[in-house]
């Protein structure tokens, strides 16, 4: 039998339901792959083992009842740990939550559970999705397995980790300001933001609530689509999910796969062409451009003169929510608790949990929102910061009257060795350099792998209007039938 | 000029409820200010006709009947506690006791 570890979620998928392999064989091949490797990937906070092979069973029980299964029923994924799960651990990479165990699933988990999906375990990410290289984790940083001495991206630097590993076929990534896609880009994965509403965040752990997106991460395009498609979906426990069908993702993406983008015209962001990019990046970004256009798209140049005010505008509104949000963590209801000796008071209490529970860029970011929500600065920082958001989406809108999707590289650099941006926090923030805007704007946004540069994977970004996610899947499929995926050396 | 002083920096961290040491409180205030400078930039482009945008998805006063659902129980919303008592979080004392 072929090594199930390096088939693709939809020919698992079948392989499960035409009896070939079961899913407990499934599941075991990519758990016994994950006690070879990630002693020296650390892609995982905490492996399910005994949970996995139960839910794998289970769908084998199922299949020979002759019940009727999903495309995915079987096929293992890889959660990332700021999603709430039932029965294991949930830290959101954090020490303030170590050892925590939710009292419930967040949807997009019930989601999966209920299409079948078997999780593996949880991912490691920066704390609390904050950073861009799995550096800013409690736990220890995860390894680029494409250099073992390099970031794999972050925040969701576990979940991508884990695809380029072969640990899991599929996994569960988060997108606040790129924590999807620039992991995706620089471990040669693919990456998928969706419409901010249209993935559930009931039991994601808040960073930046008007920023913060769920989506799929996977090795090739139609698994990435089809794990979106068992995501995505209006739940009336997240006010800002979108009472609105799902686009045809999984269609789109096989529609892309047939190489034709005749009268598919791609928006060249001119403000983001290359420029602040390393050249090996721009050289591989204007090479799927050209086997873009090979296949019948049209490139036509864009501009969006606001989206250099993104990043600062980013680093406004996104701290700004995070002060908000991470008050919860206070000692009293979940997670941490210090210095409660009985001599000092709540507050005491409180203020040493946090110190030491929150890492410092964490402890950063709470200051910085703290700063620019507080009276006199308000209006100069974060109420600025909330209408230049406003001429990005204007920008944006302009850009969709004369293009399909927009397109750029999906980060400016390739995976960066340890320790090299640590040092100045903003440099560690202009990873997020193109990947930022989609967020601000809500609209969907994916990378997908595009060649290498110094021998390093190199991601294409695809950007579409809110709610055509399916039109970042039919032009990500078509590179991807162009360029074909990416294998990392053997580890 | 600086963005943000140290003397600042410590009075955000006690409002944030941060015992921050003075070792961070050096290294932030340096760092805290290059990133101020950086973001300070917004201000250029923003004028005053232009309406903020607090959220991407333009959706207000989602209502739903007033029914029933099941939601955690008592020992599951206190599962996760440092301290409980009494079916309670129990926390640490909140008024001074003065002698």
């Amino acid at each position: 039998m072929t090594d199930l570890t390096r088939a693709t979620a939809a020919e698992l998928g079948r392989l499960i339901a035409s009896g070939e392999a079961s899913a407990e064989e499934v599941t075991r091949a990519h758990l016994d792959r994950i006690g070879e490797v990630d002693e020296r990937v650390h892609a995982f906070l905490h492996v399910d083992t005994d949970g996995a092979v139960e839910a794998a069973r289970a769908i084998d029980s199922a299949r020979a009842k002759g019940e009727q299964l999903g495309p995915l029923a079987g096929v293992p994924v890889a959660v990332k740990d700021v999603i709430a799960t039932t029965g294991v651990p949930t830290t959101a990479g954090s020490k303030i939550l170590e050892n925590w165990r939710p009292p419930y699933d967040a949807t997009i988990m019930t989601r999966m559970r209920a299409a079948g999906l078997v999780m593996l375990g949880k991912t490691n990410m920066d704390e609390f999705a904050m950073g861009s290289s799995t550096e800013y984790s409690a736990y220890g940083p995860t390894n680029n397995p494409w250099d073992l001495g390099r970031i794999p991206g972050g925040s969701g630097g576990g979940s991508a980790a884990s695809l380029a590993a072969y640990e899991a076929p599929l996994a569960i990534g988060t997108d606040t300001g790129g924590s999807i896609r620039q992991p995706g880009a620089v471990t040669g994965t693919v990456g998928a933001k969706p419409t901010y509403g249209g993935t559930s965040r009931y039991g994601l752990i808040a960073f930046s609530s008007s920023l913060d997106t769920p989506g799929p991460c996977a090795r090739t395009i139609e698994d990435a689509a089809l794990l979106h498609a068992v995501i995505a979906g209006h739940d009336p426990r997240d006010s800002t999910s979108i009472p609105a069908p799902v686009p045809d993702v999984v269609g789109a993406a096989r529609l892309g796969a047939s190489g034709d983008l005749s009268g598919v015209k791609l928006g060249l962001v001119k403000e983001f062409a290359g420029e602040g990019a390393e050249p090996g990046v721009s050289a591989a970004f204007r090479d799927a451009l050209d086997a873009l256009v090979k296949l019948g798209a049209e490139v036509v140049e864009v501009s969006c003169p606001h989206f250099e005010y993104a990043l600062p505008a980013y680093y406004l509104i996104a701290p700004s929510e995070c002060s908000s949000n991470l008050a919860r963590f206070d000692g009293v209801r979940y997670g941490l608790r210090t210095g409660d000796d009985g001599s000092k008071s709540l507050e005491e209490v409180m203020s040493l949990t946090r110190e030491a529970g929150f890492g410092a860029e964490v402890k950063r970011r709470i200051i910085i929102g703290t700063y620019a929500l507080s009276s006199g600065y308000y209006d100069a920082y974060y109420g600025q910061a909330q209408k230049v958001r406003t001429l990005i989406t204007r920008d944006f809108a302009a850009a969709f009257e004369k293009a399909d999707v927009l397109v750029s590289p999906t980060t400016p650099f390739v995976a960066f060795p340890f320790g090299s941006r640590t040092s100045d926090p903003y440099q560690m923030y202009l990873a997020d350099l193109y990947t930022i805007p989609s967020n601000l704007y809500g609209g969907p946004a994916i990378s997908v792998p595009c060649g290498l540069s110094e021998g390093l994977p190199v991601g294409f970004q695809i950007m579409a209007p809110t709610l055509a996610d399916d039109r970042m899947y039919r032009v990500g499929g078509a590179l991807e039938s162009a360029l074909g995926t990416l294998t990392p050396p053997a580890l | 000029m600086a963005a943000i002083s140290r003397e600042e920096v410590a009075h955000l961290a006690r409002l944030s409820r941060l015992a921050v040491t003075d070792e961070e409180l050096d290294r932030f205030a340096g760092q805290l200010d290059v990133i101020l400078q950086s973001v300070a930039r917004v201000g250029e482009v923003a004028a005053d006709d232009i309406p903020p945008t607090s959220h991407s998805v333009p959706l207000t006063n989602v209502l739903r009947e007033d029914v029933v659902v099941p939601g955690l129980s008592q020992a599951e919303a206190l599962s996760g506690a440092p301290d409980a008592e009494q079916g309670r979080f129990r926390v640490p004392r909140i008024l001074e006791e003065e002698a």
